[in-house]
C-alpha cells in the first residue's frame, strides 16, 4: 500500500512519516497533500494557548485522555521554539503527556516552529490535515508565546482556549492586548495556587469590558482548572462542546470552513505570485536594474516594486499573443 | 528545507534524576538537531509508540539503573515490529563492559559510557543518520 493509503487505514507510522515529508517541504508532500485534501475537513480542531510554563500541555494531556473515554481518536500537535542560534530545538511537551502517551489512540507530534515568526510551525496546518485525513476525531494544537502564535491559531482551530495561570503579572495585560478576542474559553490553570480568583475575576472582568456582542453571540466562560490532578478539565471539555455546538447552531462551522479555505488560498496564491515574479524578474535582468535604481535612490522601494510587476505583466501578456507562442514559455 | 535529523531522548526504567540526559539534548540541539523529551519513567512500549509517532531517526536512551539488560533489546524489539528497524539506537550511562557485546548483538549501534565526549556522541549520530539515509 502506499503512504496516503496506509495513512487513511490509520496506520502511525505512516502519518509520522508523512507528517516528516511535510515539515522538510519534501518534493512528495504537496501530492500527498493533494490526494488527502478530499478527506479532510472532517476532524475538529481545538487550539491550546498561552504563555510558557501555565500547564497547557498538563491540560492537553488531560483533554486527549476526555476526548478518549468517549472512543474517538485524538490527536495532539505541540510547537515549541526553535533555537535562533543553532537550528535546533528540545521539544518537551510530552514530558507533561504521560496519560496519553501510553494510549495508541492518541497520536503526539512535536513540532519545532523552524524559523517560522508567530510560534507555529509553518507546517502547521498541513500537519492538522494529515491527522484529519488519519482520522483522528479530535485533534489539539498547543502553541507557545504572547503575541501573533495566538492569533494563527484561530486559522486552524474552530475553538481556542487560552490558558493563564495565577502570578503571571505583566502577562495577563500582554493577553488582554493580543488575544482576549481570540478565545472561546478562558481557563486559569493551577487553582491550587494563591491568586487563582483573582486572575479569574481579572479575566472576567476584561471580558465584561469586551464590545458589545449581539445578543445570544458566545460569551467565553472562565474555568478555573488543576490540570495537574484533573479537576475542573472536564468542565473545560463541556465548555468547548458548547463552542462546538453553538457553531454548529449558528452556521459557524460554515462559514469558519469558507474562511480557513480563503486564508489558506489567499496565502498560496499569494506565494505562488511572489515566487513567479521575483524568477522572472532574475531571469529578465529587471531585478538588477530596479535595484540598482532604489540603491541609488532614484526609485523608492514602492515605486521599484510597481515597475517590476507592469514589465512582468507586459511580458506575460506578450508571451500569449500567437506570434510569441512558444516564445517565452518559462514565463 | 532540508532534512533535520529528529532524536528521541528516553530515560527508562526507574531512575529518578535526568540530568545526563538533558546535557546530551542540550547537546544534539545546539548542533542543529530536534530533540523530542520523553522525561521520567517510560515504558518501553510508551518509547516505541512515541518514536514511531514522532518518526525519530534516533533514539537515545539514558540508562543509569541497570536494567538495560531487558529493556533496552525490548525497545527495539518492539520497534522492529513497528516497522522502525531502521532507528539508530543509542545506549548512554553506566553500562559494565561485560554487557556491551550483548546490546550491540541485540542491535544498539553504540554504546556510550560516562566519561564520553558530547562532540563524539554528536558527530557519531550525524555520521551514522547521513550515513544511511
Ligand atoms: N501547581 C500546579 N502546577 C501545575 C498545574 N498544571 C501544571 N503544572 C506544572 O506546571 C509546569 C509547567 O507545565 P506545562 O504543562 O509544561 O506548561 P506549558 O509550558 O504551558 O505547556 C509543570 O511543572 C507542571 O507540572 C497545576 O494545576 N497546578
Ligand atoms: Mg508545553
Amino acid at each position: 500500500m502506499d503512504l496516503a493509503s496506509r495513512l487513511r487505514a490509520g496506520d502511525a507510522a505512516a502519518l509520522a512519516r508523512a507528517i516528516t515529508l511535510v515539515e522538510n517541504s519534501d518534493a512528495g508532500a504537496r501530492r500527498l497533500l493533494s490526494e488527502l485534501y478530499p478527506h479532510t475537513g472532517r476532524a475538529r480542531v481545538i487550539g491550546i494557548t498561552g504563555p510558557p510554563g501555565v500547564g497547557k500541555s498538563t491540560l492537553t494531556d488531560q483533554l486527549a485522555v476526555e476526548f478518549r473515554s468517549e472512543g474517538g481518536l485524538v490527536g495532539v500537535v505541540a510547537v515549541d521554539p526553535t533555537s535562533p542560534f543553532t537550528g535546533g530545538a528540545i521539544l518537551g511537551d510530552r514530558v507533561r503527556m504521560t496519560r496519553g502517551a501510553g494510549d495508541p489512540g492518541v497520536f503526539i507530534r512535536s513540532l519545532a516552529t523552524r524559523g517560522q515568526l508567530g510560534g507555529l510551525s509553518r507546517a502547521t496546518g498541513d500537519v492538522i490535515k494529515l491527522m484529519d485525513a488519519g482520522g483522528r476525531d479530535v485533534i489539539l494544537v498547543e502553541t507557545v508565546g504572547a503575541g501573533q502564535a495566538e492569533i494563527d491559531i484561530m486559522h486552524y482551530a474552530h475553538s481556542t482556549l487560552v490558558v493563564v495561570a495565577p502570578g503571571l503579572g505583566d502577562e495577563i495585560q500582554a493577553i488582554k492586548a493580543g488575544i482576549m478576542e481570540i478565545g472561546h474559553v478562558f481557563v486559569v490553570n493551577k487553582a491550587d495556587r494563591d491568586g487563582a480568583d483573582r486572575t479569574a475575576a481579572e479575566l472576567e472582568m476584561m471580558l465584561e469590558m469586551a464590545p458589545d456582542r449581539d445578543p445570544g453571540a458566545w460569551r467565553p466562560p472562565v474555568i478555573r482548572t488543576v490540570a495537574r490532578d484533573g479537576s475542573g478539565v472536564s468542565e473545560v471539555r463541556r465548555q468547548a462542546d458548547a463552542h462546538w455546538a453553538y457553531l454548529k447552531r449558528e452556521g459557524g462551522l460554515e462559514e469558519g470552513r469558507r474562511r480557513r479555505a480563503a486564508s489558506e488560498l489567499a496565502a498560496m496564491a499569494g506565494s505562488l505570485a511572489e515566487r513567479h515574479l521575483l524568477e522572472w524578474a532574475r531571469i529578465s535582468g529587471a531585478w538588477n536594474r530596479v535595484l540598482d535604481q532604489v540603491t541609488e535612490r532614484q526609485v523608492d522601494p514602492y515605486g521599484g516594486a510597481e515597475v517590476l510587476f507592469r514589465e512582468y505583466r507586459e511580458a506575460a501578456l506578450l508571451s500569449r499573443t500567437p506570434g510569441n507562442a512558444g516564445g517565452r514559455e518559462e514565463l | 528545507m532540508g532534512k533535520i535529523i529528529r532524536v528521541l531522548v528516553a530515560k527508562p526504567g526507574l531512575d529518578s534524576h535526568d540530568r545526563g540526559a538533558k546535557v546530551v539534548a542540550r547537546a544534539y540541539r545546539d548542533a542543529g538537531m530536534e530533540v523530542i523529551y520523553t522525561g521520567l519513567h517510560q515504558t518501553p512500549e510508551q518509547v516505541a509508540e512515541a518514536v514511531v509517532q514522532e518518526d525519530a531517526d534516533v533514539l537515545a536512551i539514558s540508562i543509569l539503573s541497570g536494567a538495560h539488560e531487558v529493556l533496552v533489546p525490548r525497545m527495539v524489539e518492539l520497534l522492529r515490529r513497528r516497522g522502525r528497524g531502521d532507528v539508530l539506537v543509542l545506549v548512554g550511562g553506566v553500562v559494565p563492559d561485560d554487557d556491551v557485546p550483548a546490546l550491540l548483538q541485540a542491535g544498539v549501534a553504540r554504546v556510550f559510557g560516562p566519561g564520553s565526549r558530547l562532540d563524539e556522541i554528536v558527530e557519531f549520530t550525524r555520521r551514522a543518520v547521513e550515513g544511511s539515509g
